[in-house]
């Protein structure tokens, strides 16, 4: 979760692996909202990562992860959070 | 370990692609900006939204940058040589009627070296669904003339600018008869994540173009600025014509990008027509091939 803690007026958060994160801007420039920046921290191979600015306007819609050429970031909506804990836990490929 | 990865461990969830992703491999090769990721990122969403059983899925991609995709999906997939992804995807195919099979590779892979066997599979509808990544060069050997370069853009082995035509991709695949056939952008994620739900579920040969950055090799090359610049220059060339002649849907350099579904309709698929020419001829005596999925 971002750097500032959502305030109640949030519907939804992201969530950043902010390692392997490559600093492209997909997910800064797209988002719907605009609340998306770099941070002025850099992760350990130098890039930037995207933390939320302002928070309270993240709709949790997750167009940053659809963009994220690196699955380095993904929005949720507070209300689905339990849902994609339960997707979590079963797996896609009974095989695998 | 990031306050990040505590909460995504404390809540036991994860990335929604990830479970479709061979999550050892991650971070993958490509560079900061390249458009190939987020095309990876809509099709592991497709396969989703598919309900397919990910076991009855193989990718099959060739040699580049776009081919390393059948190394970073959690399917059965195979990497094969250079140009070859659609023979080997037929044979498969053949040999398991019952696989979806889908063709992954670069526009290089797909229409300069592997141009015959694109133009035979889609003559025979050969049930595949081929996404061609479109970054109008050869990405992983550095940046040559590729068949998709558009006129005018500077790449290694044309130093001054090309100055030969560029292949229309969508016209190649309607003329030789491929069933579906779509170009997005990596700007429309959702439009692409749809096509390929689409293509996912179409009997025949399905072809989808994804026009894509290479910030490496191309668009710095051509000072059109990093991937993002490339994206937003997408959105706001790109025009969206469902059902356009795919003859008038040519690409020129950092023109205007006709996207759309271009072709939707029915046509019989090798194997249904290999069967009903085998049943007419020999009559009981000749038992279908595949049927379990031909009756599907
Ligand atoms: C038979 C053969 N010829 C040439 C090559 C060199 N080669 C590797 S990838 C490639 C072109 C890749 O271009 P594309 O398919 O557009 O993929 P991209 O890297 O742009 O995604 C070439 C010519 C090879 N590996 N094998
Ligand atoms: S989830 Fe939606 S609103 Fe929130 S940061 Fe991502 S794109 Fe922006
Ligand atoms: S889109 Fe992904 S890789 Fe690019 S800046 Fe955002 S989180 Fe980082
Ligand atoms: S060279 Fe181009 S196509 Fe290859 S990974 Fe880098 S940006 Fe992507
Ligand atoms: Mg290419």
């Amino acid at each position: 979760m971002s750097d500032d803690a959502p305030s109640k007026k949030a519907k939804g958060t992201v969530f950043v692996r902010k390692e392997i994160c490559k600093g492209c801007s997909y997910c800064i420039d797209f988002c719907p909202p605009h609340c998306l920046a770099f941070s002025d921290d850099y992760n350990a191979k130098g890039y930037h990562y995207p933390v939320l600015s302002p928070a309270e306007d993240c709709t949790g819609c997750d167009l940053c992860g659809l963009y994220c050429p690196d699955f380095a970031i993904f929005g949720v909506k507070y209300e689905d959070i339990e849902k994609l804990r339960q997707d979590a836990a079963t797996p896609v490929r009974v095989s695998a | 370990m990031s306050t990040e990865q505590a909460v995504l461990d404390g809540l036991e969830i994860d990335n929604p692609v990830m479970p479709y992703l061979r999550k050892d491999r991650i971070p993958h090769i490509w560079c900061p900006g390249c458009g190939i990721g987020t095309t990876v990122n809509c099709f592991a969403r497709a396969l989703g939204e598919s309900g397919l059983d990910l076991d009855k899925v193989a990718v099959v991609s060739g040699i580049g940058c776009t081919g390393r995709v059948a190394g970073y999906m959690n399917l059965d997939s195979f990497h094969t040589t250079h140009g070859r992804p659609i023979p080997f995807a037929t044979g498969l195919k053949l040999a398991n009627p019952e696989l979806k099979v889908v063709v992954y590779s670069g526009d290089g892979d797909l229409f300069a070296i592997g141009g015959n066997h694109f133009f035979h599979a889609a003559r025979r509808n050969m049930d595949l669904m081929v996404v061609c990544i479109n970054n109008h060069t050869y990405g992983m050997t550095g940046g040559q003339l590729a068949p998709t370069t558009p006129m005018g853009a500077t790449q290694t082995t044309m130093p001054y600018g090309n100055f030969e035509q560029p292949f229309n991709l969508p016209f190649i695949a309607d003329a030789c008869g491929a069933v579906y056939v779509a170009r997005w952008t990596v700007y429309h994620v959702k439009q692409i994540t749809r096509a390929m739900k689409e293509g996912l579920s179409k009997r025949g040969f399905a072809f989808i173009e994804i026009i894509s950055p290479c910030p490496t090799l191309y668009s710095r090359r051509n000072r059109l600025g990093d991937g993002v610049d490339m994206v937003k220059y997408y959105k706001e060339k790109s025009v969206i014509k469902n059902g356009a002649n795919t003859k008038e849907v040519d690409l020129s350099f950092q023109g205007e990008i006709t996207v759309g579904k271009f072709v939707d309709r029915e046509r019989t698929t090798w194997l249904d027509g290999m069967n009903d020419h085998f049943s007419k001829v020999f009559g009981s005596k000749f038992k279908k091939y595949g049927v379990h999925h031909v009756e599907d």
